[in-house]
C-alpha cells in the first residue's frame, strides 16, 4: 500500500504482495488470457525465420514507424527562427502531439499553436479559423514571424494556405508586411524530414523570391549552414565553433540551440534566438550554402540553386574522420581561409581516439535505424573503427538514399555483408535481430522494445540499445551532445566503446564462472 | 520560353466539358501548341479522345498499385497521344469511398515535383469534374495554377445555375489571387434563343460567351471511335468550330473576376426567355385533394 511518506512509483510498488494479489485476480477473472505456455509458444514463433518471412509479407500495417509526420518536421523548422512561433493549421490534437514529442526529447516548454479546426471547419474549409487564429496568436504571443503548417485534416480538404493568408492580410487580420510563410505538409506524405525541409523552403521563398534584384552570390563573405531536421543540439555549436575558429562568418539557417536550451534563472522565454529575418534576406548574398543533411533537403537544395544562384557543394553528413576533413576542406577552398591549426589538432585527437578503442569496436556488429543522413554518417564512423554495419534501416530513406547507401556498403570489408533497407518499421527489425542477431543496437528510444523481446528469448539472444538519434525519450540530456565534425566523432565513439564495454563487465560478472575476464582495465 | 498558359474547364456534370476540352485541345495541336490535359475526375474519361483508348491508367490508380506516390514515376502516368499531346489523369477513388479532392491535389503536386510543365508547354488545361464541390477540386485554380477559367454550359436550367455556383467559387479564389473567369462555352442543346440566353448569362456575370458550338451528331460518330472531331473528320463543319474556339481562346484577353447573381435574379432572366414560368404562390404546398376541394369550393361558388 502507498503511505504519504513512503510514496513508490509504480515500480516497485507494484510487485508488492497487495499488489500482486490484485493482478492475478484481474487476470483471473477478467483478461481472458491464453496460458502462458500458449503466449510463449506465439512469441517464440514471432522470433522465427518463418514468422520474418510473413513479417516481410505485411502490406497495410506499421508497427513501431522510426518516423514522425511532416508538420513535427516543420514545428522545428520554425522554432529556429528568432520570435517565430510555429503555427499548424488543423486539428489541436496533433499540435499537442508535436509539443510533447519535442517536450519529452528536450525537456523544455515547446510554444506552438493550433488554429483548432473542428468538424464545422472540416465541412466549411479552415479560413475562418486561420483568420482568428492569427490575429488571436500575433496578439498574444507577440511573434515577429509566424510560420504555418498543416495537418492532415487541412490538407485533405484541400485548404488554400496562400489564398487564406492573402485574404486574412487583406481582411486586416493581421498587417500586410507581417510575415507569415507557410508550407503545406500532409502527414500521409514523406515524414517529419520532409516536413523540415518543406517549412524551411516556404520561409526562404518567402523572404527572398521576389527580392533577388539586388543580391549576387559573395556579396557578404558569409556561408550559410542548413541543419535539415537535427536535434543534437551540440550539432549546431560544433559548426558554430569550427567556423569561429576558421574565422569564417556562418549563418545558421533554423537555429533553435537557445529556445531549446533555456537557463532556468526565474525568467520564461517564450522566444530565444534563432535565425534572424535580417540573415534570412541577406542568405542570398553568402558565398555558398551547405546541406548539412544532403538527403532530406530537396526541395532546400532547388531554392537555394534556382532561386539564390548558389552552387551546393556535393558533401556528405559530416560525421567521423574523412567526411569532416572533406567538409572543412570544401570549407577552406570556399572562403580561402586556411583550416587553423586547433581543428588540425582536434582531428589529430580523434584519431588517437579511435586507434585507443578500435581493438574494442573491430568487428563488433550493429544494426542501426533512424533518418537517412544520420544513418549513413553512422556506418561512416562504423567503418573508421573497423565496426561492421549488419542492417541498415531507414524507415524514411529515399530510393536514391538507398541506393547511395548499398553502394557504400559494398566498396567496404566491413559492409560488404550488410543490408541497406527503406519502408521498413521497427517490428521489421524487431524480426532482423533474432535471425541475425547484432552484437548491438544504434537508434531512438523505440529500441528498447527489441532490446527487452530479444532479452525475453534468453540473455545469449540480447540485443543491447545504444540511444543516438531521435527521440530519446527515456535517457537524460543526450539531446546536448554532438554528432558530426570531430567532437561528434569522439563522442559517438566513447559512447560505442563504453557500451561495449559496459556490457563485456556484464557478461563477466559471474563470480568464478566468468569473471576471469571481469578485468579493472580495460 | 513561351509563357505557360493554364485553364481550368468547369460545368455541370454530363455537359460535355470533356469531349470539348479534348477537341478544343486537339485543334490547338493541329495549329502546333504544345499542350497538357490535366483529368481532374475520378472517371479518368479526360484524355480517352486524344490517346484512343478506354480510360488511361491514372496517377492515383497507379499509386495504389505501388504503394505509394513516390513510387512513381512521371513516365508511368504521361501518354502521349494526337498531336503530341501530353495526358495525365489524377484519377481516384471508386464512388462512395474515400477522398476524391485529395486525389486532385496529389496529382498535381505530383506532375510539379516530376517536372511536368516543362518548358516548352504553351498550354495546360485541367479538365475538372462537376461543380467545385470540395477544396480539392479548386486545386487547378489556386496560386501559380490555372489562372483562367472557361465554364461550359447550355441554355437548360441546371447548366445556369451551375455555372452561376461556379462563378461564386472564383470569386473566392479571385479576390485572393490572380484567377479569373475567361468565359462560357456554350455547348448547344438546341433549346430556344440558346445563344441570347447564354450571351444574357454571359453580361450577367461580367464575362463574354467564348464560343456557341453548335449540335452535331459528328461528335458522337468520332466519340464512338474514341477521336475527336478534329482527327475523325478534319474536313467537317464541326471541326472548324473547334478551331474557332481554339483561336478565340489562343487570342483571348478578356479576364474577370466573375459578378455572380443571386438565385431571383437567374429565375428573372430565364423567365424572361420562357425557360421558367412564374410561380403561383397560392399552389404551393398544396395537395392534390385540397386543391380539388378549393376547385369545387370556387364552382359552387359560382
Amino acid at each position: 500500500m502507498q503511505a504519504v511518506d513512503d510514496i513508490k512509483p509504480c515500480y516497485p510498488l507494484f510487485g508488492e504482495p497487495d499488489y500482486q494479489a490484485s493482478l492475478k485476480n484481474k487476470r483471473d477473472v477478467f483478461e481472458e488470457r491464453h496460458p502462458p505456455e500458449k503466449v510463449q509458444e506465439v512469441f517464440l514463433w514471432t522470433t522465427t525465420a518463418e514468422y520474418q518471412e510473413l513479417n516481410f509479407k505485411r502490406e497495410a500495417l506499421t508497427v513501431d514507424p522510426a518516423k514522425a509526420c511532416q508538420p513535427l518536421g516543420a514545428v522545428l523548422c520554425a522554432l529556429g527562427f528568432e520570435k517565430t512561433l510555429p503555427y499548424v493549421h488543423g486539428s489541436q490534437g496533433c499540435v499537442s502531439y508535436f509539443r510533447t514529442y519535442f517536450n519529452r526529447h528536450f525537456k523544455e516548454p515547446i510554444c506552438c499553436v493550433s488554429d483548432s479546426m473542428t468538424e464545422d471547419a472540416a465541412v466549411f474549409g479552415g479560413q475562418k479559423n486561420m483568420f482568428d487564429g492569427l490575429e488571436n496568436a500575433r496578439a498574444i504571443y507577440k511573434p515577429e514571424m509566424i510560420a504555418v503548417s498543416t495537418t492532415c485534416m487541412a490538407e485533405v480538404i484541400g485548404d488554400d494556405l496562400n489564398a487564406f493568408i492573402n485574404n486574412a492580410k487583406k481582411e486586416g487580420h493581421v498587417p500586410a508586411d507581417f510575415p507569415v510563410p507557410f508550407a503545406h505538409t500532409p502527414s500521409f506524405v514523406g515524414s517529419h524530414v520532409t516536413g523540415w525541409d518543406n517549412m524551411f523552403e516556404g520561409i526562404m521563398r518567402s523572404f527572398t523570391l521576389n527580392h533577388m534584384a539586388d543580391k549576387t552570390p559573395g556579396q557578404n563573405g558569409k556561408l550559410n549552414f542548413v541543419p535539415g531536421f537535427e536535434t543534437y543540439l551540440g550539432n549546431f555549436r560544433v559548426i558554430k565553433r569550427m567556423m569561429a575558429e576558421m574565422d569564417i562568418e556562418a549563418t545558421l539557417l533554423s537555429d533553435p540551440t537557445e529556445v531549446l536550451d533555456t537557463p532556468a534563472d526565474g525568467e520564461f522565454r517564450m522566444y530565444a534566438g534563432g535565425t534572424t529575418q535580417d540573415e534570412i534576406k541577406d542568405a542570398p548574398n553568402a558565398i555558398s550554402t551547405i546541406l548539412l543533411q544532403p538527403f532530406q533537403l530537396d526541395k532546400t537544395k532547388k531554392l537555394v540553386e534556382n532561386t539564390w544562384n548558389h552552387e551546393v557543394p556535393k558533401l556528405n553528413i559530416p560525421m567521423g574522420v574523412d567526411w569532416t576533413d572533406d567538409f572543412l576542406m570544401k570549407v577552406s577552398e570556399l572562403t580561402g581561409k586556411p583550416i587553423p591549426e586547433s581543428l588540425a589538432k582536434e582531428r589529430g585527437r580523434l584519431v588517437d581516439l579511435m586507434s585507443d578503442s578500435h581493438a574494442w569496436l573491430h568487428g563488433k556488429k550493429f544494426a542501426l535505424y533512424g533518418d537517412p543522413d544520420f544513418v549513413m554518417g553512422m556506418v561512416k564512423i562504423l567503418f573508421e573503427c573497423g565496426a561492421e554495419p549488419t542492417h541498415v534501416v531507414s524507415h524514411n530513406g529515399s530510393k536514391r538514399w538507398l541506393k547511395t547507401m548499398e553502394k557504400m556498403l559494398s566498396e567496404s570489408p566491413f559492409g560488404v555483408n550488410a543490408k541497406a533497407w527503406t519502408g521498413l518499421d521497427l517490428w521489421h527489425l524487431r524480426s532482423l535481430c533474432f535471425t541475425d542477431k547484432p552484437d548491438f543496437l544504434i537508434g531512438n528510444s523505440y529500441g528498447k522494445f527489441i532490446q527487452r523481446d530479444t532479452l525475453h528469448k534468453g540473455k545469449e539472444f540480447e540485443v543491447p540499445l545504444i540511444r543516438i538519434g531521435f527521440p530519446l525519450f527515456d535517457r537524460h540530456h543526450l539531446h546536448r551532445q554532438t554528432t558530426i565534425g570531430y567532437e561528434g566523432a569522439m563522442q559517438v565513439v566513447t559512447t560505442l566503446v563504453n557500451a561495449v564495454l559496459e556490457r563485456l563487465d556484464q557478461e563477466t560478472m559471474g563470480m568464478g564462472t566468468t569473471d576471469y575476464n571481469f578485468d579493472l582495465v580495460r | 520560353m513561351a509563357k505557360l498558359r493554364q485553364a481550368a474547364i468547369y460545368g455541370k456534370g454530363g455537359i460535355g466539358k470533356s469531349t470539348t476540352t479534348q477537341n478544343l485541345v486537339a485543334a490547338l495541336a493541329e495549329i502546333g501548341k504544345k499542350v497538357m490535359i490535366v483529368g481532374c475526375d475520378p472517371k479518368a474519361d479526360s484524355t480517352r479522345l486524344i490517346l484512343h483508348s478506354k480510360a488511361q491508367n491514372s496517377v492515383m490508380g497507379l499509386a495504389a498499385e505501388a504503394g505509394s506516390v513516390e513510387d512513381l514515376e512521371l513516365e508511368d502516368v504521361m501518354s502521349v497521344g494526337y498531336g503530341g499531346i501530353k495526358c495525365v489523369e489524377s484519377g481516384g477513388p471508386e464512388p462512395g469511398v474515400g477522398c476524391a479532392g485529395r486525389g486532385v491535389i496529389t496529382a498535381i503536386n505530383f506532375l510539379e515535383e516530376e517536372g511536368a510543365y516543362d518548358e516548352d508547354l504553351e498550354f495546360v488545361f485541367y479538365d475538372v469534374l462537376g461543380d467545385v464541390v470540395c477544396g480539392g477540386f479548386a486545386m487547378p485554380i489556386r496560386e501559380n495554377k490555372a489562372q483562367e477559367i472557361y465554364i461550359v454550359c447550355s441554355g437548360e436550367m441546371m447548366a445556369m445555375y451551375a455555372a452561376n455556383n461556379i462563378a461564386k467559387g472564383i470569386v473566392k479564389y479571385a479576390n485572393s489571387g490572380g484567377v479569373r473567369l475567361a468565359g462560357l462555352i456554350c455547348n448547344s442543346r438546341n433549346t430556344d434563343r440558346e445563344d441570347e440566353l447564354i450571351m444574357a448569362l454571359a453580361a450577367k456575370l461580367g464575362t463574354q460567351m467564348i464560343h456557341f458550338i453548335p449540335r452535331h451528331n459528328i461528335v458522337q460518330h468520332a466519340e464512338i471511335r474514341r477521336m475527336t472531331v478534329i482527327e475523325y473528320d478534319p474536313t467537317a463543319p464541326q471541326a472548324d468550330e473547334y478551331r474557332t474556339l481554339a483561336k478565340k481562346i489562343v487570342d483571348n484577353k478578356n479576364f474577370v473576376i466573375p459578378t455572380p447573381v443571386t438565385m431571383d435574379e437567374l429565375e428573372e432572366l430565364l423567365m424572361e426567355f420562357g425557360i421558367l414560368e412564374a410561380d403561383d404562390e397560392s399552389i404551393i404546398g398544396k395537395t392534390a385533394a385540397q386543391l380539388a376541394a378549393e376547385q369545387a369550393e370556387a364552382l359552387a361558388a359560382a
